[in-house]
C-alpha cells in the first residue's frame, strides 16, 4: 500500500515472525548442540532462516520490480546497508583488539619483562614474580611458539604450541607463502567488482557480468586457498585452536574473515545470477552495490589481518 | 489508505505498524520488568536477615545474575525501544519507520531470546550464576553447562539490537518531514540517534565477547586463560568496551523523555537546546574511552589508571550542563506538577545524586574501598532505577493519553509517584551506609554487623516494588476505563508535531508529510 | 492537590531523618558504621582523605544545585501565579556552567593522583607475601620462609543455616589468620588458582583482583596491633560470601615467635607421614577434611548436586582403586572445578579423606589408606 508521501510501507506481513522463531531454534539449537551433540533443532532453524530469507528477498526484489520502492526507500536500503556494515567492523574490532592487547601487555607481562614506573624490578615484584613464580622459563615472544604452560609444566602442558607458524617465512620462500596469494587474489578481486561497478554504471551489461563472475571466482579461490592453509596448519605446523593464544587469535580472526568472504561471494553471487536475469539498471542497482560495498569492507579486514596477524610477527 | 489494524491476533504478530510495535516492546519490556523484579524480591528477601533462610548460595547468585541481565536487557532497553518505535515517527514526521518489517522481526528475536534465557534456570546445574558481568574463568571453565544458552540468547538480543538501531538511525536520517532539520528535532529524537549509534558500536563487541567464551568453553582456545598465553583480564577490557557505553545506552534516552517533559510542565522551550544536543554527542563519545574504570583493581599499570580516573571525571562535564539546562528551563516558567512532571524533577535530583556517586567512584584510589561493595550497588541504581525507570515511568503517564485516548487518574498517579519514590530511597539510600561499611556485592550472606542496614534496604525495595503493581494498575485501569480525551494537545505547555495529531494517534500518521517551519 | 504533595513531602522528609535514628533504636549490639573506615595505613588514611573530599565536594555543588532548583519550585509555581518566560539561550552561563566544573574537576585531580601514587608504591618491602585465592579460601605463602598454610571459614555450616544461633564473629572468623608485624612494609603478591578473587582489607585500604595466572600487588605497613577483617570480594561463585580474610598484627617479638613455631610445626608434621594411622583415626581426621574442604561442592552427605558436583556415595572413583582416587586429589579434574588439592592439603589430610570416602555414607571398602601411599603416588608421578 503506497502511501500518499510515496513512501512504501507494507501490509503486515508473516515473515518477521517466521524469520524470529528460525533464529530462536537456530540459537537454541546450536547451544543443545555444544552441550549434548544433538545438531536437529539447529538445523530446523537453519533452514526456515534460509527460506524466510529466500522469501524474503524476492519479496523485496518483487516491490522494487513493480515500481513500489521510492528513492527514499531505496535510501533508507543504503542507510542500513552501511550501517550493517558499520557493526561488523565492529564485531572485528573486539578481536583485533583482544590481539593487540594480548600482543602488546599480556605477553611481555608473562614473560616477566614489563617492569616499569613505581616496580622495584626484584623478583617478587608483580611484574617480575609472573615470570618467575607462576611461569618459570616462559619468554616474551610472538608468534607464542612455547606456550606459559609448556613453559612451566613441560611435557604434563595443555596448551601446546605450534611447530611452526604463519609468519613471513624470509624473501627466499617468498612465492609458497600462501598469504602473500591470498592477499593478490582479494585485493585484485576488489578491483575487478569495482571494474563490475562501472560497467553497470554504463550500461555495459556484458562487462559487468564478466567481471563480477571474474570477481566471484576469485572469492572462491581465496576460500580455497584458505582451506589449504587451515589443512597445512593443522596437518603439519601443529598449529590448531587448542595451541594456544597464537592459535587462539590466528584461527579467530582468519576464520571470521572466511566466514564473512563466504557470505560475501554468496552476495556476489546472487547478484551475478540476478545480472543473468536482467536485474540491475544503471541507476538502480542496490542490491549489487551493497554485495561489492560489502566485498570492498572484507577486504580491508583482510589488509588488517595481513600487516598484523601474518607480517608483524 | 485510511486504513485501521488488522484484526485478532495476526494484527499483533504479523504487524509492521510502529505504533503496534511499540505497543509490544512496550509490554514486553514491562513484563521482563516483573521478572526481573520478582528476581530482586527474592535478593532482597533473603537479604532480609544474615544466615541463608529462603535460598541457596548457588541460586542466590543466579539470581542476582539474572535480574541484571534481565533488567538491562529485557526491560530497560526494550522500553526505550518501544518508546522510539512509539514517538520518533510522530515527532519527525514520518508515515513509519524507514524498515517496517525489519521493525518487526527486531521485536519478535526478543521473547525467543529471553525464553531461552530464563529456561536455563531450569535445566540441570542451573543458569548463569556468573553476575551480569560475566567475568571468565567463572563464566568459562568453571560456569554451569548452560552458559552455552546464555551465550547464544546474548546472541540474539544482539541482532535484535542492532537492527532495531539501524531502523531508527535509518528513520531519522532518511525520514524527516520536509523543514524538520536536525537542530530542530525534538531531544528525545536525538538522544535516540545517539544512543542508536552507540548500540551499533557496541552491541558487536559484546557479541564478540561472548563468542570468544564460547571458543574458550567448547573448542580449547585461550583467550582467557593465561596458561595459554591468553589473560583473564582480557574479558573485562573486551566486555566493559561495550558495558560502559551500555550504561549511557540506558540513560541517555532517558534524558531525552525529561527533556521532553519538563518544558511542557514548565511551559517554556527547552533552555540551551544546542548545547543539550553538543553534550549528548560528547557524553556518547567520552563513554567510549573510559571502560576501565570498572577494573581499577585488576592492578592495572598506574599510567592506564590515570588515564582512566581522568578521562571518567570528565564526563561529569558535559552532564552537569544537561542538568543546569534542565533547572533553567524550569527557571522562570510556569510550573505546574502533574505526574510525569513529579517523576522528571525526581529524576533530575536522584540521577544528579546517583552521578556524584560515580565520580566518587571514579576517583581510583578511593575506588579501591569501594569498588564491588554495596556502594558501587547503590550507585547504579540511582542512576538506572530513579534515572531510567522514573524517567520511563514519566514517559508513560505523559504520552499515555495520546496513546489510548484516555486519561489517567491523576490522583492515583501522584500517588503512585509518591510510594516509588519514598520506597526508592529506602531501600537504596542504605546501601551506600552498607558499601562504605564494607559489604560487598553479590553477597548471599553477610556479618552481623551490617544486619540493620540491610533489613532497612529490603523493605524500602518491597514497598518500591508495591509501586510497580501500583503503576500496573493505573495504566490497565486508564487503558480499560480512564475519562476518554480527544483534545489533541493533552497538555497545555506541550509542544510537537506529536501533539498536532489527533488523540487517540490514529493507525497511521503523516501519510502526508506535514510541513516544519 | 499540592497541598497534598507538600504535605507528603514533609512527612518523607521527616521520615528521612529519622531513619538514621530507628535504626539505633533496633539493634545496640553491633557497632553501627555509616562511613568509610580511615584504617590503619597510609593507603587507607590517602582513600579515607579522598573520599571525604569528594563528598564534600559534591555535598557543596548539591545543596547548591538543588538549592536552586527548589527556589524555583517554589517562587515559579503556576499556582502562584507566575507566567512563562520566553528565554531560551544564553552562551554565557553555558560557557561558564561548562568551564567552573571543569575547573572542580582539574582541582580534584591533583588529590586524586597523589592518593593513587601510594595506592601503588609497592616498591622495597621488608616482607613478601605470596596470596592465592582458591574457591573458597585463601592461601597464604611467606616468600623464603618455607611458611605455606590454608586459611578457610571456621563459622559452622549450622550457623549459617539457622539450626545455631550465630556466634558474635558470624562469618567473619578462620581457621588461621594471616599474621605480620607492625612497622614492617609488607608487600602482597595476589593471584587466583582457579576464578578471580578479590583480597580485600578495608583497613588497610588493600584490596586487589587475585586473577589467575598473573600477579598484582599491594602493600601494607601499620604500627596497630590487632586484628583486621576483610572479604573477598569478586564473585567467585557459590561460596563467595564465606572465605572472609582475617589478618593479625602482632608486635615484632610476637610475630617471629610465631614464624618460628610455624616452621617447627612443619618439621614435626613431617615425622607423622611416615607413621601407619588406625582406621579410626584416619575417619575422624577424614570427616573433618572433608568437611571443611569437600562438603561444600560434594554436599555433606556426598550426594554432590546433580549436573554439577558428582556423587562421592557410589562414585566408581571412590569405590575403585585408591590410586585413581588420590590422582584425583592431587591433579584436580583439569576443565572442571574439581581443583587439585596437592597444594592445598597435606599428605595425611588426603590420606584421610580419601579413606574417609571410601569408608563412609554406606561406601564400604574397608581398605585403610596411609599418608605413604599419597607420598609414594606424589613420588611415583
Ligand atoms: C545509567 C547508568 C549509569 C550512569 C549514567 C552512570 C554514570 C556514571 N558512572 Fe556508573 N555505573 C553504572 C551505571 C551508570 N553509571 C553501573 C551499572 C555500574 C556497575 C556495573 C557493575 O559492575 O555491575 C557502574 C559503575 C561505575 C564505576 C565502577 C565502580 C566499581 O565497580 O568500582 C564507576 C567508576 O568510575 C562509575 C562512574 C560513573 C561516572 C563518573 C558517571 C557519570 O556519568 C556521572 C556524571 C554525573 C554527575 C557528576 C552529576 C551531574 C553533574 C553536575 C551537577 C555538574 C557538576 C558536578 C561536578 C563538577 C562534581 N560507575
Ligand atoms: C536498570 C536496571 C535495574 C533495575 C530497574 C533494578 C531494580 C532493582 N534492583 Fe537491581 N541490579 C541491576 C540492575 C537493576 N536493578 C544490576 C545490573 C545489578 C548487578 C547484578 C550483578 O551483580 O551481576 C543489580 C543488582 C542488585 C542488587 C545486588 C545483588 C547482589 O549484589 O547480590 C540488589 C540488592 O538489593 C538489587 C535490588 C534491586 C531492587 C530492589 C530493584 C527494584 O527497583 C525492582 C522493583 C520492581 C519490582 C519489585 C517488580 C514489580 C513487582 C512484582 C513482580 C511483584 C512482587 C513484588 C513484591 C513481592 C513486593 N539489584
Ligand atoms: C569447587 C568444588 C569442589 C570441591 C571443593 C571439591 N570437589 Fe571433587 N569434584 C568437583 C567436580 C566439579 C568434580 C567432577 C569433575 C569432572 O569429572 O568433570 C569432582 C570430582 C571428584 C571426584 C571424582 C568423582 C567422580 O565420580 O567423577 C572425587 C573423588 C572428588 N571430586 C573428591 C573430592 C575431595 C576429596 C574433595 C575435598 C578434598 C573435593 N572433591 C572437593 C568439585 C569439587
Ligand atoms: Cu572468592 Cu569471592
Ligand atoms: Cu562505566
Amino acid at each position: 500500500m503506497a502511501t500518499e508521501s510515496g513512501y512504501y510501507v507494507p501490509e503486515s506481513s508473516k515473515l518477521p515472525l517466521i524469520a524470529a522463531t528460525g533464529m530462536g531454534l537456530m540459537a537454541y539449537g546450536a547451544a543443545s548442540w555444544v552441550v549434548s551433540g544433538s545438531n536437529t533443532v539447529f538445523l530446523i532453524g537453519a533452514v526456515v532462516m534460509f527460506c524466510v530469507m529466500y522469501k524474503w528477498w524476492s519479496t523485496v526484489i518483487d516491490e522494487n520490480m513493480q515500481g513500489l520502492a521510492n528513492d527514499q526507500l531505496k535510501h533508507s536500503y543504503v542507510l542500513g546497508m552501511l550501517w550493517f556494515i558499520f557493526s561488523e567492523v565492529m564485531f572485528f574490532a573486539a578481536f583485533f583488539g583482544a590481539l593487540f592487547y594480548v600482543r602488546a601487555i599480556v605477553n611481555p607481562w608473562l614473560g616477566g619483562d614489563a617492569a616499569f614506573g613505581m616496580f622495584d624490578n626484584t623478583p617478587t615484584d608483580a611484574a617480575v614474580a609472573n615470570n618467575v613464580h607462576l611461569w618459570p622459563g616462559y619468554e616474551t615472544q610472538w608468534p607464542v611458539m612455547v606456550t606459559p604452560d609448556q613453559a612451566a609444566n613441560g611435557d604434563a602442558a595443555q596448551f601446546v604450541g605450534p611447530d611452526q607458524s604463519m609468519s613471513f617465512p624470509g624473501w627466499d620462500r617468498l612465492l609458497q607463502w600462501l598469504p602473500l596469494w591470498n592477499t593478490l587474489v582479494l585485493l585484485s578481486s576488489s578491483f575487478t567488482v569495482h571494474v563490475a561497478h562501472t560497467a553497470l554504471k554504463n550500461n555495459n551489461r556484458k562487462k559487468f557480468l564478466q567481471w563480477l563472475g571474474l570477481t566471484v571466482a576469485m572469492g572462491a579461490f581465496f576460500l580455497v586457498l584458505q582451506v589449504e592453509e587451515y589443512v597445512e596448519a593443522y596437518q603439519h605446523m601443529g598449529l590448531t585452536l587448542e595451541s594456544g593464544i597464537y592459535g587462539t587469535t590466528f584461527f579467530m580472526l582468519t576464520g571470521f574473515h572466511g566466514a564473512h568472504v563466504t557470505l560475501g561471494t554468496i552476495m556476489l553471487l546472487i547478484a551475478f545470477l540476478r545480472g543473468l536475469k536482467g536485474h540491475f539498471k544503471s541507476d538502480d542497482q542496490f542490491g549489487f552495490e551493497a554485495a561489492a560495498w560489502y566485498w570492498h569492507f572484507v577486504d580491508v579486514v583482510w589488509v588488517g589481518l595481513f600487516i598484523f596477524v601474518y607480517v608483524l610477527a | 489508505m485510511a486504513h485501521g489494524p488488522a484484526k485478532g491476533i495476526g494484527r499483533w504478530l504479523f504487524t509492521t505498524n510502529h505504533k503496534d510495535i511499540g505497543t509490544l516492546y512496550l509490554w514486553f519490556s514491562f513484563a521482563m520488568f516483573l521478572l526481573g523484579g520478582f528476581f530482586a524480591m527474592v535478593i532482597r528477601a533473603e537479604l532480609f536477615q544474615p544466615g541463608m533462610q529462603l535460598i541457596k548460595p548457588e541460586f542466590f547468585n543466579q539470581m542476582t545474575t539474572m535480574h541484571g541481565l534481565v533488567m538491562v536487557f529485557g526491560a530497560i532497553m526494550p522500553a526505550f525501544v518501544g518508546l522510539a518505535n512509539w514517538m520518533i515517527p510522530l515527532m519527525i514526521g514520518a508515515p513509519d519507520m524507514a524498515l517496517p518489517r525489519m521493525n518487526n522481526l527486531s521485536f519478535w528475536i526478543l521473547p525467543f531470546a529471553f525464553a531461552i534465557l530464563t529456561s536455563t534456570l531450569f535445566m540441570e546445574g542451573g543458569g548463569p550464576n556468573f553476575g551480569w558481568t560475566f567475568y571468565a574463568p567463572l563464566s568459562t571453565t568453571y560456569a554451569p553447562e548452560s552458559v552455552n544458552y546464555f551465550i547464544f540468547a546474548i546472541h540474539i538480543m544482539g541482532a535484535s539490537s542492532i537492527m532495531g538501531s539501524i531502523n531508527i538511525i535509518a528513520t531519522v536520517m532518511n525520514m524527516r518531514a520536509p523543514g524538520m532539520t536536525y537542530m530542530k528535532m525534538p531531544l528525545f529524537v536525538w538522544t535516540w540517534v545517539i544512543t542508536a549509534f552507540l548500540l551499533v558500536a557496541v552491541m558487536p563487541v559484546l557479541a564478540g565477547a561472548v563468542t570468544m567464551m564460547l571458543m574458550d568453553i567448547n573448542f580449547g582456545t585461550s583467550f582467557f586463560n593465561a596458561a595459554g598465553g591468553g589473560d583473564p583480564v582480557l574479558f573485562q577490557h573486551v566486555f566493559w568496551f561495550f558495558g560502559h557505553p551500555e550504561v549511557y545506552i540506558i540513560i541517555l534516552p532517558a534524558f531525552g523523555v525529561v527533556s521532553q517533559i519538563i518544558p511542557t510542565f514548565s511551559r517554556k522551550p527547552l533552555f540551551g537546546y544546542s548545547s543539550m544536543v553538543y553534550a549528548t554527542a560528547a557524553i556518547a563519545f567520552l563513554s567510549f574511552i573510559v571502560w576501565a574504570h570498572h577494573m581499577f583493581t585488576v592492578g592495572m599499570p598506574i599510567a592506564g589508571e590515570l588515564y582512566f580516573m581522568y578521562a571518567t571525571m570528565l564526563i561529569a562535564v558535559p552532564t552537569g550542563v544537561k542538568v543546569f539546562n534542565w533547572i533553567t528551563t524550569m527557571y522562570k516558567g510556569s510550573l505546574t506538577f502533574e505526574t510525569p512532571m513529579l517523576f522528571s524533577i525526581a529524576f533530575v535530583i536522584l540521577f544528579t545524586f546517583g552521578g556524584f556517586t560515580g565520580l566518587m567512584l571514579s576517583v581510583a584510589a578511593a575506588d579501591t574501598q569501594y569498588h564491588d561493595t554495596y556502594f558501587v550497588v547503590a550507585h547504579f541504581h540511582y542512576v538506572m532505577v530513579a534515572g531510567a525507570v522514573f524517567s520511563g515511568t514519566a514517559a508513560i503517564y505523559y504520552w499515555l493519553p495520546k496513546w489510548c485516548g484516555r486519561m489517567y487518574n491523576e490522583t492515583m498517579g501522584q500517588v503512585q509517584f509518591w510510594v516509588a519514590f519514598i520506597g526508592f530511597n529506602i531501600a537504596f539510600m542504605p546501601q551506600h551506609f552498607l558499601g562504605l561499611a564494607g559489604m560487598p556485592r553479590r553477597y548471599a550472606d553477610y556479618g552481623l554487623q551490617f544486619a540493620d542496614w540491610n533489613m532497612v534496604s529490603s523493605i524500602g525495595a518491597f514497598i518500591y516494588g508495591g509501586a510497580q503493581l501500583m503503576l500496573l494498575y493505573n495504566v490497565i485501569v486508564t487503558i480499560r476505563s480512564g475519562a476518554p480525551t480527544s483534545e489533541a494537545k493533552t497538555w497545555e505547555g506541550a509542544e510537537g508535531l506529536e501533539w498536532t495529531v489527533a488523540t487517540p494517534a490514529p493507525y497511521h500518521t503523516f501519510s502526508t508529510a506535514p510541513e516544519v517551519k | 492537590m499540592l497541598k497534598r504533595a507538600q504535605a507528603l513531602f514533609l512527612s518523607l522528609l521527616s521520615l528521612v531523618v529519622s531513619l538514621p535514628l530507628a535504626g539505633s533504636a533496633a539493634a545496640e549490639s553491633a557497632a553501627r558504621q555509616l562511613n568509610m573506615p580511615q584504617g590503619v595505613t597510609e593507603v587507607s588514611q590517602a582513600a579515607y582523605d579522598i573520599h571525604m573530599i569528594m563528598m564534600w565536594i559534591c555535598t557543596v555543588i548539591g545543596v547548591g544545585v538543588f538549592g536552586f532548583m527548589f527556589y524555583v519550585m517554589y517562587a515559579h509555581r503556576k499556582s502562584r501565579g507566575a507566567v512563562a518566560e520566553n528565554f531560551h539561550e544564553n552562551l554565557t552561563v553555558e560557557l561558564l556552567w561548562t568551564i567552573v566544573p571543569t575547573i572542580i574537576l582539574i582541582v580534584m585531580a591533583v588529590p586524586a593522583t597523589t592518593a593513587l601514587m601510594k595506592v601503588y608504591d609497592t616498591q622495597n618491602p621488608d616482607i613478601d607475601i605470596k596470596v592465592t585465592g582458591y574457591q573458597w579460601k585463601w592461601q597464604y605463602e611467606y616468600i623464603g620462609e618455607d611458611v605455606k598454610f590454608m586459611s578457610e571459614l571456621s563459622t559452622p555450616l549450622d550457623e549459617v543455616y539457622g539450626r545455631a544461633p550465630k556466634g558474635e564473629h558470624y562469618l567473619r572468623e578462620v581457621t588461621q589468620p594471616l599474621v605480620i608485624p607492625v612497622g614492617k612494609k609488607v608487600r602482597f603478591l595476589i593471584t587466583g588458582n582457579d576464578v578471580i578473587h578479590s583480597w580485600w582489607v578495608p583497613d588497610f585500604g588493600v584490596k586487589r583482583d587475585a586473577v589467575p595466572g598473573l600477579f598484582t600487588s599491594a602493600w601494607a605497613r601499620t604500627d596497630k596491633p590487632g586484628i583486621y577483617v576483610g572479604e573477598c570480594t569478586e564473585l567467585c561463585g557459590m561460596g563467595h560470601a564465606f572465605m572472609p580474610v582475617v589478618v593479625e598484627v602482632k608486635e615484632e617479638a610476637d610475630y617471629n615467635e610465631w614464624l618460628a613455631g610455624k616452621k617447627a610445626e612443619a618439621a614435626e608434621y613431617a615425622q607423622t607421614i611416615g607413621k601407619q594411622w588406625s582406621a579410626e583415626e584416619l575417619m575422624v581426621r577424614g570427616e573433618e577434611v572433608y568437611d571443611r574442604s569437600c562438603s561444600g561442592c560434594h554436599q555433606p552427605d556426598g550426594n554432590g548436586i546433580p549436573g554439577v558436583f558428582p556423587a562421592l556415595k557410589g562414585s566408581p572413583i571412590a569405590l575403585g582403586p585408591p590410586e585413581g582416587h588420590i590422582g584425583v586429589l592431587i591433579h584436580g579434574v583439569p576443565g572442571s572445578s574439581m581443583q587439585s588439592f596437592a597444594d592445598q592439603l597435606s599428605e595425611v589430610d588426603i590420606a584421610a579423606v580419601v579413606h574417609y570416602e571410601r569408608n563412609a555414607w554406606g561406601n564400604d571398602v574397608g581398605d585403610v589408606v596411609q599418608p605413604v601411599d599419597v607420598l609414594n603416588y606424589k613420588q611415583s608421578q
